[in-house]
């Protein structure tokens, strides 16, 4: 608003002058734009305020913080008068940060640990873990009714056994018999001296009571009691000894020692590994097994190789198919364009994974509208036959992509100013050396951003190969759960989200290196529509 | 200034969006608040969307009697696994999932449960289910429901049922219906739904350990049982009588049931309701066996288990093995969930309906799924292996190949 003012003289704006400019705008858009502002900002920051006060009572610093400082912010903006770029800009910057760069930061962080099944948590919580699993029952030991009792905080079992007989124990304290216990129903539930804790009480001391471990008696092999429940106890020995110092696991029955070797997880001197493990930050690796790991390695060259031919040759049969239409449509002489127009565009108007799935079932092989219809019960293995299926599948995407290409160059192509038709044809050129020579190239300056983005739309096109034929059909005789249609990101999938054996680092690493291929393809395309306008010029 | 209001429109949204993101960063998280110690008093428990209106009044039958709150919280079977493996680490998790013993190898490894004592309460469930929630000879699941495959018969077309799977297909074929007999499978094959009859040809996926357990050292699949089924298979597929077909889905059979066009159908409980729905005259029958030895079923057992970073493990326990495992509870899950109890007890009190006790009468000859993580190599290639027999591959060599791939993903 500033450069508007005219006054030379003055070369910092007074308060007058802000109150001018700041009149001027209120007055460019009138008293309701002004209320609308104030509401609507109100709403965001009452909806700001919402999520702080979960985030403080959750306290959950970090996003108490930048949602805070992103209020701030907001507010600065929008009730400071000019920074015109900044109120254009900051919505889409947010949405930027939160939904692609976060999520691509996180991915590429993922990447480079080992995050697994088996790797799941920190390591203090796999240790945890280990331990409660290790607490094996002393085979044929009875159940011991207990009741817990507290002492100037301290606490412990009154046990009564199978029996009837009533001991005492605590941490320190292994079990000794006590003759002067409260009895109800057969059970010592009280003692002179302690306090009975409630159920209440139990549930309040959760952690201290699973914790408590009662020495059966004073050698530690006989075991000790644990109760889960507060109310009944057993007998347990630990196949598992911890050594917080040597950080060390020591099986108890074979003596086997398992040390932290850096992998994430206690391993024995053979090698052997022992489960949960934990995250930890392991570099380049998942990166190094994809290219150097033969079972990872071999499939993942085939299906890259089939991703790019799946991507190519999905926007050449869409964009040439869709062309081919918008011409003949472009078509003055025809009739009824109109209504063909319209039931050209319908594949585009169903949600593309329901007609993939609607597909998937017209080529099933004996049941399939395709095959028993149209074929006469012809039995085509459409989706089950390693290259049919790759047509198939380039098939559907043609009838699913079409209508894109045939609005965009619909559009394109009447954007093309008639006189240079004109002008060339007087000039006795054929209709074809029309097309070629001078629709083509005007026409690809405006639809060639559109083909690279296709081109990368298609190369992670998940939806249609998922729900058409789930990657497969899988080749029998490889060795990896990979199948003919998987392309990288379905591959992806199925390396993070099936099976037992999880892998999210690997599947992250894969998802870093598609985003470096779709990148180096799109800006090495950019660059060649950049000589293609040049060209025109 | 228009365009300044279009822009406030947008970053209210984003605001929405965002702050809704952010703050719900950790889902279920505003009524989770059992994590910290404040409120020790409640029980988040996560449950199958579809099981939540059975436990309501179990939950709240719970709280009266003890004044813990039982938080349920609806969640879509697909996930739910996943997501609470990926919960139970931050510590938002719940203290208590419904899930299914087969996950058990991938919970245990990811140690994100935690061990439940029965005690002396062990021997009132069924055998199978107490076999199958133990891992490594813990028990970590409380289980409350057994589901296997049972062969449903179309009472209308053959009154009696088969005394064998020729038996079945005579009786079948006899019916005049189009299909004498079905059972779903799929373009990679459906091993769980064959799995009875590789049983009765003694072809076990893997062998047992003192224990009980399974051992995945001891893989059978390969023996030469696996050999005689195989061949069998492939007699039974496209070059043979083509009862097995890779194109009927579980919808196709579905379809082919309900409208009267089978006389049998190899299936479990949760397609019962849909048979009953369309007027099927129902009857419950043993599985067909096609060899001397007993059609055995796998069982799946669903339970609950204890989230090992609970901070409300007393409560947590008090609630499954004290409340959950007595034989009201379990015979009220059964009446408003129609599954079968895994209390010894329940189940006697189930089986008077014809069609549980059919269910009831297979189940006690079925065998756990293994849940050791050795097993997702197996169906990994099992299947893949069986719709390649199905489709006409040589049989013996594709389980040659089929063993010495399991084998070779096992190591």
């Amino acid at each position: 608003m500033r450069t508007d003012d005219t006054d030379a003289s003055t070369t910092k704006p007074s308060k007058r002058h802000q109150r001018a400019a700041m009149i001027a705008e209120a007055a460019s858009g009138g008293l309701k734009t002004i209320l609308i502002k104030i509401t609507l900002l109100g709403i965001v920051d009452a909806i700001a305020l919402y999520g702080l006060f979960i985030l403080f009572l959750q306290q959950q610093w970090i996003i108490f913080g930048l949602v805070a400082a992103v209020t701030l912010v907001v507010n600065w903006i929008y009730f400071t008068p000019g920074k015109l770029p900044a109120k254009y800009l900051t919505p889409g910057v947010i949405f930027l940060v939160v939904f692609q760069i976060f999520v691509v930061g996180y991915t590429a962080y993922i990447g480079f640990t080992n995050y697994s099944t088996g790797h799941n948590s920190d390591k203090a919580q796999a240790i945890s873990a280990l331990m409660s699993s290790a607490q094996e029952r002393v085979p044929d030991s009875p159940t011991y009714a207990v009741t817990v009792l507290d002492q100037f905080g301290t606490l412990s079992f009154l046990v009564t056994d199978p029996n009837g007989e009533v001991s005492l124990g605590s941490a320190d304290s292994p079990l000794s018999p006590v003759n002067n216990a409260t009895i109800d129903g057969g059970e010592g539930v009280g003692l002179t001296g302690y306090t009975t804790l409630s159920f209440q009480d139990i549930l309040s001391r959760t952690t201290e009571i699973t914790a408590l471990a009662v020495p059966f008696s004073d050698d530690p092999n006989d075991g000790a009691l644990r109760t889960n429940d507060g109310s009944s106890a057993y007998l347990y020995l630990s196949s598992l000894v911890y050594d917080e110092q040597a950080d060390t696991m020591t099986d108890a029955k074979t003596g086997t020692v398992f040390t932290d070797t850096g992998d994430g997880a206690f391993v024995s001197a053979t090698g052997e590994e022992m489960l949960p493990g934990w995250r930890i930050n392991v570099g380049f690796d998942n990166f190094a097994r994809a290219f150097t790991e033969e079972g990872i390695r071999t499939p993942l060259i085939s299906v890259t190789l089939w991703t790019i031919t799946f991507a190519a040759l999905s926007v050449a049969t869409t964009f040439f198919l869709g062309l081919f239409l918008a011409i003949v449509f472009n078509d003055m002489r025809m009739r009824g364009r109109k209504f063909y127009r319209v039931a050209m565009i319908l594949p585009y108007a169903f949600p593309a994974f329901l007609s993939a799935l609607v597909w998937a079932g017209m080529l099933s092989e004996s049941f399939g509208f395709v095959n028993q219809v149209l074929l006469g019960g012809a039995e085509i293995p459409w989706l089950t036959n390693a290259w049919l299926a790759k047509i198939s599948v380039l098939v559907v995407n043609l009838w699913l992509g079409f209508p894109y290409m045939f609005l965009v160059c619909t559009g394109a192509l009447q954007s093309i100013p008639a006189e240079l038709e004109e002008a060339a044809t007087v000039d006795g050129a054929k209709p074809w050396a029309v097309f070629r020579l001078i629709k083509l190239p005007l026409l690809l300056v405006s639809v060639a951003p559109l083909l690279i983005a296709s081109f990368a739309f298609n190369f992670n096109n998940f939806n249609l190969i998922y729900m058409l034929t789930g990657g497969g059909p899988r080749d029998g005789a490889a060795d990896v759960n990979v199948g003919a249609t998987d392309i990288l990101i379905s591959m992806v999938y199925k390396v993070a989200f099936t099976g037992q054996a999880r892998d999210y680092g690997l599947a992250s690493a894969f998802s870093i290196i598609i985003f470096i291929l779709v990148a180096v393809i799109s800006v090495v395309a950019f660059r060649k529509t950049k000589a293609l306008e040049e060209l025109n010029r | 200034m228009t365009v300044n209001t279009k822009n406030l429109l947008r970053v209210g949204a984003l605001a929405v969006v965002a702050s809704l993101a952010l703050a719900g960063c950790s889902p279920a998280s505003s009524d989770n608040t059992n994590s910290d110690n404040s409120s020790a008093n409640a029980l988040t428990v996560w449950v199958d969307a579809e099981r939540v209106e059975a436990l309501k009044p179990a939950a709240a039958a719970y709280t009266e009697k003890t004044g813990v709150e039982v938080d349920l919280v609806s969640k879509d079977n697909a996930t739910l696994k996943d997501d609470f493996i990926q919960q139970v680490p931050t510590g938002k998790g719940p203290d208590i999932t419904m899930g299914a013993h087969d996950w058990l190898g991938e919970l245990v490894t990811n140690g994100v449960v935690s061990p439940i004592e029965l005690g002396d309460k062990a021997d009132d469930f069924l055998p199978v289910a107490i076999t199958a929630s133990t891992y490594d000879g813990q028990v970590y699941e409380l289980p409350y429901a057994v589901e296997n495959l049972a062969l449903l018969r179309n009472a209308d077309l053959v009154p009696e049922a088969a005394s064998s799977y020729e038996d079945m297909i005579a009786k079948g074929t006899a019916a005049g219906v189009t299909y004498p007999f079905l059972v779903e499978q799929g373009v990679d094959g459906n091993p769980y739904h064959l799995y009875p009859f590789e049983t009765s040809f003694g072809a076990p996926v893997f062998g047992t350990n003192a224990s009980g357990g399974y051992d995945a050292t001891k893989l059978e699949i390969g023996n030469a049982s696996g050999e005689a089924f195989a061949s069998w298979l492939a007699s039974q597929g496209k070059n043979g009588t083509g009862v097995f077909n890779t194109e009927i889905t579980g919808d196709i059979a579905k379809t082919a049931f309900t409208s009267g066009d089978a006389a049998f159908w190899l299936t479990g409980p949760w397609n019962v309701g849909a048979a009953l729905e369309a007027g099927i005259n129902l009857a419950v029958d043993p599985i067909a066996a096609p060899s001397t030895g007993t059609a055995a079923p796998f069982a799946g057992v669903k339970g609950f288990f204890i989230s090992e970073q609970s901070a409300n493990k007393v409560a947590a326990n008090d609630f499954l093995v004290n409340y959950m495992a007595t034989e009201d509870v379990q015979t009220a899950l059964f009446e408003s969930g129609q599954v079968l109890p895994a209390l010894k007890a329940s189940v006697e009190a189930a089986s008077s309906d014809p069609v549980v006790a059919g269910f009831a009468a297979v189940g006690a000859q079925a065998v756990p799924m293994p849940a050791i993580p050795a097993m997702g190599q197996v169906w990994q290639f099992w299947g893949i292996a069986q719709a390649a027999v199905i489709n006409g591959e040589d049989p013996t060599v594709t389980w040659q190949k089929l063993a010495a791939d399991v084998q070779g993903a096992i190591g």
